[in-house]
Order: C-alpha cells, then sequence, then structure tokens
C-alpha cells in the first residue's frame, strides 16, 4: 500500500482533550532526566509565576503524538506503522505547559513528498486550551519506509 | 536567570555534559511518552525490522540533550523554540552479567554552543552537538531561549 498523496492539507479536528497532570509531569520529566524542581514542586513553580508544575520542553509530544495517532490509524493515509520512522521533531511554546489545563490539538497534514518508494509527511499539531489560547505548535516528519 | 543576556555573544560555548540511557531508562521513557514500539524494549522485534539492536527513542535523546540549555539558563520555560532532526539510531545494548537497571548504558555527549542572538527578541539560539562515540546522532538541534 502506498503513502496518499492527497492527504497534503487535510486536517485532522482536535479529539478529546489531553488532562495534563501533575504526576505524569513528574513522571517525564524523570524519565528525560529533567532535574529542575519547577518540574516537581508545585511551590517552586507557584514562586515562578505558574499555577503548577510546569512541563519539561518536549512534554507537548504526548500531546502531538496522539495527534499523529489519528493520521496513522485512518485507512485513508495508507500508512503502515511498522515502516514509520521519526525524522525530526520542533516544538514552538507560546508558553509552557502547566499541569491541570486541558489541551486539544489540531493536526494538520503539511506536506507529502514522495521519496524513494516511500515517503515523507509532515504533520503540524497546534496545541491549545479547551479555552481556546494557543499553548504550543509541534512540526514532525514521520518517514515512511517503502516496500523492501 | 543566572545568565546575562547582554554578555553573550555567538560562538560562545554554553557547556558540555554526557548523559547514559541504558534498557531501564528506555521502558521508563516508553511509560512516560506512552511511545511504546517495540524496537525501543525489544531485541527481536528490533532486528527483524533491520536495526542494528534496542535503539533509544529520538525523542529521549532530544528530550535529554536539552538539560544542558535549561541548566544553564536556570529555567526550563525559557526554551521557546526547540528542534532537531535525528540521523543516527542510538543502540543501547542488554549487557551480559550486568542488572538492566544498574547497566552503564550507551553514553550520549552533549555540547552547546551560541548560534546565534537576536538583540531585538532577546534570544539567543543554543546549537547543540549531540553524538555518541564521536557519531552525531541530531542534527540541526537548536534551542531557542528567551531572556
Amino acid at each position: 500500500m502506498s503513502i496518499n498523496p492527497e492527504l497534503a492539507g487535510r486536517v485532522y479536528p482536535a479529539g478529546e482533550p489531553y488532562l495534563v497532570g501533575r504526576e505524569k509531569i513528574r513522571e517525564f520529566a524523570a524519565a528525560v532526566k529533567a532535574n529542575h524542581p519547577a518540574h516537581f514542586d508545585p511551590a517552586v513553580a507557584q514562586e515562578l509565576g505558574y499555577a503548577d508544575v510546569v512541563a519539561p520542553p518536549t512534554f507537548a509530544v504526548i500531546v502531538a503524538q496522539r495527534a499523529d495517532a489519528q493520521l496513522i490509524a485512518d485507512p485513508a493515509s495508507g500508512i503502515d506503522f511498522s515502516r514509520v520512522v521519526h525524522a525530526d521533531q520542533r516544538f514552538t511554546h507560546h508558553r509552557p505547559i502547566v499541569a491541570g489545563e486541558a489541551l486539544t490539538a489540531e493536526l494538520h497534514v503539511d506536506q507529502v513528498r514522495a521519496m524513494g518508494g516511500g515517503a515523507m509527511i509532515t504533520t503540524r499539531a497546534e496545541i491549545s486550551t479547551t479555552s481556546g489560547e494557543r499553548v504550543a505548535t509541534t512540526v514532525s516528519s514521520l518517514l515512511v519506509r517503502g516496500e523492501d | 536567570m543566572a545568565v546575562e543576556f547582554e554578555s553573550l555573544a555567538v560562538g560562545d560555548v554554553i557547556g558540555e555534559t554526557a548523559v547514559s540511557f541504558n534498557r531501564a531508562d528506555l521502558v521508563r521513557y516508553a511509560g512516560a511518552s506512552g511511545d511504546f514500539n517495540p524496537i525501543h524494549w525489544n531485541e527481536r522485534f528490533a532486528t527483524e525490522v533491520g536495526l542494528p539492536g534496542v535503539i533509544a527513542h529520538g525523542m529521549l535523546t532530544m528530550g535529554a540533550a536539552v538539560q544542558l540549555v535549561t541548566d544553564w539558563a536556570g529555567d526550563p520555560t525559557a526554551v521557546v523554540d526547540y528542534q532537531t532532526r535525528f540521523t543516527k539510531p542510538v543502540v543501547v545494548e542488554d549487557v551480559a552479567g550486568v542488572s538492566p537497571t544498574e547497566a552503564e548504558g550507551t553514553p550520549v555527549r552533549i555540547e552547546g554552543k551560541i548560534g546565534a542572538k537576536d538583540e531585538d527578541a532577546r534570544t539567543v539560539r543554543v546549537d547543540l552537538a549531540v553524538s555518541v562515540e564521536g557519531q552525531k546522532v541530531l542534527v540541526k538541534s537548536q534551542a531557542v531561549v528567551r531572556f
């Protein structure tokens, strides 16, 4: 099965909100070996002006990859997940992610390029709170390897 | 913030560090991130899809590498933009005779220097060199720090 070139320009609407948990931020920070106390201690985060612990710079990947999963699961996309390689990733933070927020991600397929027998798909997730405040924009490229 | 924006110049080295990943680190990141692709924890599956062995999540390397920048800036929320390309897999071996949770793991070396400075926006771009045994595993790895 090959990648559908008409995917480019497609938009997947925001699904069910992702609730950012304090324990998930702590767990993620520990996993990436981040040690700033603002990821762990609400009192420290509050001194910095945030309502609760703040997420490390790459935490938004959790929300972005849930949005990407919609595309990969879409039978119309033609993507075989076992052939997907993460090629690049970018995070642009409009403001930090804080525990207690409900986030949604609208997924945009920005580009589909044929690469050998496969394709490079660039997606963009516009992450915002459920009340509409922009939080982060993530862009990732997935290389879908062609059939051997 | 401990670092003074005014004193920074393009080419300044912000520091260097190393971080190591063993199999337990990969499992921990899988759980924390929700990325349970078996190439990150199952040797048989990883080799069947043509990899040299179990590899670290690219996002684990990216997430850990930026610590050099956040430690330097003293504030993890100062990183307003961060990007990278993943070029080479970081292989994490299951070393015989050593507990997987205590194995030294694969050392990843991280060096950062200032690649650009924007006086109006009061930001600097830190360019990260991230390598394993002298081979780059991330390229165009750039973090923008706002002062």
